[in-house]
């Protein structure tokens, strides 16, 4: 039976810089995809590309692409594929090209885009698209001026015929995470997107589910793992899938981490809401119907992922403007330190009050004190020492600002045991709220084009 | 029956995370027995009522037998989810261990529930 090889290097933005290149050398892969787009990320990406029409999309897969051209010149039938485009992927596709053409490496580069809805949002609201919110039901019109993004998650069906114009690295925005892998997958197999092939595509939406946060499902965040995991040296994932959609979770050889029956069911099971229909563009997937064996060192075998069905809508992410919000942190040390930690905190809001500066939403914790889950964990025995960590959320600019200024003051006005103010005023962020909806698919036109 | 208390670590692990405002807590059984002690005790209202100082507006309890996993949905958990919540833990990321320290009265002979460690293969 035929099989392809997809790694995934990257888990999200933010992750190890190193992965992708060393998956590439070790992993004798296919394909190598990249994940870069968090929920909010895009919304990031649309303010960056307001101010700079050239930027837009994930700048780091340019370095790791920089990187990863002596290794494709090794291995010229590796291919890439990347939501690293984000709000700009024409824009880094251009970029990638460059890189590509200095670097004497050949592969074409293609483009998935039709996913940003914000240039259409006004005519498809008056259209009959609501977009209302998935949870609350209320209409996208409550928020409509504040809106900075809006794209829908695009299934693999472009990714396809993106492969098929022979690229070797396919540029994205919004795609469903999945689909990074299921892309691949149905072209190589030659998988359609009908009632027939929706098995196949629901296995592979599995195996794209277990790779697509990198490390997750290789030891990372596994409950179990101990210093013999190895996890500073831990090998990023690869899905073998077969043909007819059966599939193994594994790593490159001598690599640490571990893959077995626990890592991948707890990564089975992540960020999953009803595990019987996990709704992505191209399928909904039944993850109970999949089979997990061990059936080597560091691989599990996947059989049996099949349909629940397919939707004729896309999810859409709306992100918009939400106000301002820092967070500052001290270290409170000595007899009493939660107890010390949460008063500062109330000092700080009480100052600001006499100042005439308040806040839509405070909140103040002291960690080591079980604060984390607030109300839930109980320290058994008094900490030696918490940290006190201040949080506040406001629409006015100024008054957030106003907050960042009266950390300080507690070293010299505070309690006993008040250290740590070394790295400055809290820097203030805005906040990009989340706002989920749905569009029916026929709205929607992704397009493939040639870099 | 004698009962004994043990934190729930005990014949189980997880993991959680996010959905917008919405936490997910994934508690897997390490042996059949302990899947069947979990389906009957570790209800919703079970859940619901440990992560009560979170105010979740509902908890739902999906099944999936296959790694022996329950899946807890805890709808507006997050006080505002990664974007607006305040908290440290934005994305509920701590939540399957919390869960997991949880005191639960399993059998007083609960071997049968507990991890077994010998037969996977080694780690290259």
């Amino acid at each position: 039976m035929k099989w392809v090889r997809i790694g995934n290097g990257c888990g999200f933005w933010g992750d190890n810089i190193d992965a992708p290149i060393r998956l590439a050398e070790e992993g004798r892969l296919d394909y190598l995809t990249l994940e870069y787009l968090a929920e909010l990320t895009m919304s990031i990406l649309a303010v960056q590309k307001a101010k700079d029409p050239a930027a837009g999309f994930a700048s780091d897969f340019l370095d790791v692409l920089s990187r990863l051209a002596p290794v494709l010149k090794d291995q010229p039938h590796l291919k890439i594929v990347t939501n690293a485009g984000g709000m700009n992927p024409s824009g880094c596709a251009a970029r990638a090209r460059e890189i590509l053409d200095q670097e004497g490496t050949h592969h074409r580069v293609a483009v998935v885009s039709g996913d940003d809805l914000m240039p259409r949002l006004d005519d498809l609201v008056a259209g009959g698209h609501g977009l209302n919110h998935l949870d609350t039901g209320e209409p996208i019109a409550k928020i409509r001026d504040k809106v900075v993004s809006a794209n829908a998650y695009l299934g693999a069906k472009p990714i396809v015929d993106a492969l098929k114009t022979g690229a070797g690295i396919v540029i994205t925005g919004r795609v469903a995470d999945a689909s990074l892998t299921v892309g691949p997958a149905a072209f190589e197999f030659g998988w359609g997107f009908g009632e027939a092939d929706l098995d196949r595509l629901a296995a592979a939406t599995v195996a794209g589910h277990l790779i697509e946060c990198g490390a997750q499902v290789t030891g990372g965040l596994w409950m179990d793992a101990d210093y013999s995991t190895r996890l500073g040296a831990v090998g990023y994932p690869v899905a073998e899938i077969a043909e007819d959609g059966t599939f193994t979770i594994t790593k490159p050889p001598g690599t640490g981490g571990a893959v077995n029956r626990e890592t991948v069911s707890e990564q089975l099971l992540y960020e999953v809401e009803d595990p019987a229909r996990y709704y992505t563009p191209d399928v909904v997937a039944d993850f109970t119907s999949a089979q997990l064996r061990e059936t080597g060192p560091d691989v599990v075998s996947v059989s049996g992922g099949s349909a629940n069905g397919v939707t004729d809508t896309y999810k859409v992410s709306v992100a918009y403007r939400d106000g301002y919000t820092a967070a500052g942190t001290l270290l409170i040390f000595g007899p009493k330190a939660a107890e010390k930690a949460r008063r500062s905190g109330a000092i700080i809001l009480e100052k600001l009050r006499q100042a005439g500066v308040w806040f839509a939403e405070s909140y103040t914790e002291a960690l080591g004190a079980g604060d984390c889950v607030p109300g839930v964990m109980k320290s058994a025995a008094e900490p030696a020492e918490v940290v006190l960590r201040v949080a506040v959320r406001d629409p006015r600019k100024a008054a957030v600002e106003r907050f960042a200024k009266e950390f300080a003051p507690l070293v010299t006005s505070g309690f006993a045991g008040t250290t740590g103010y070394t790295t400055g005023r809290p820097p203030v962020r805005e906040v990009f709220a989340y706002w989920p909806a749905l569009i029916a698919k026929a709205a929607v036109y992704p397009r493939v084009e040639v870099a | 029956m004698a009962t004994t208390r043990v934190p729930l670590s005990v014949i189980a692990h997880g993991r959680s995370g996010d959905k917008g405002n919405h936490s997910n807590i994934a508690v897997l059984a390490y042996t059949d027995a302990g899947f069947v002690w979990l389906r009957k005790h570790l209800t919703a209202e079970v859940v619901a009522a440990y992560f009560a100082p979170l105010d979740p507006s509902n908890v739902e309890r999906f099944e999936a037998a296959n790694v022996r996993g329950l899946n807890f949905m805890l709808y507006d958990a997050l006080a505002g989810g990664a974007s607006r919540s305040l908290r440290s833990d934005t994305q509920g990321k701590t939540l399957a261990l919390a869960l997991l320290q949880m005191a639960i009265d399993v059998p007083a002979d609960h071997t049968a529930m507990l991890r077994n460690l010998t037969p996977r293969p080694p780690s290259l």
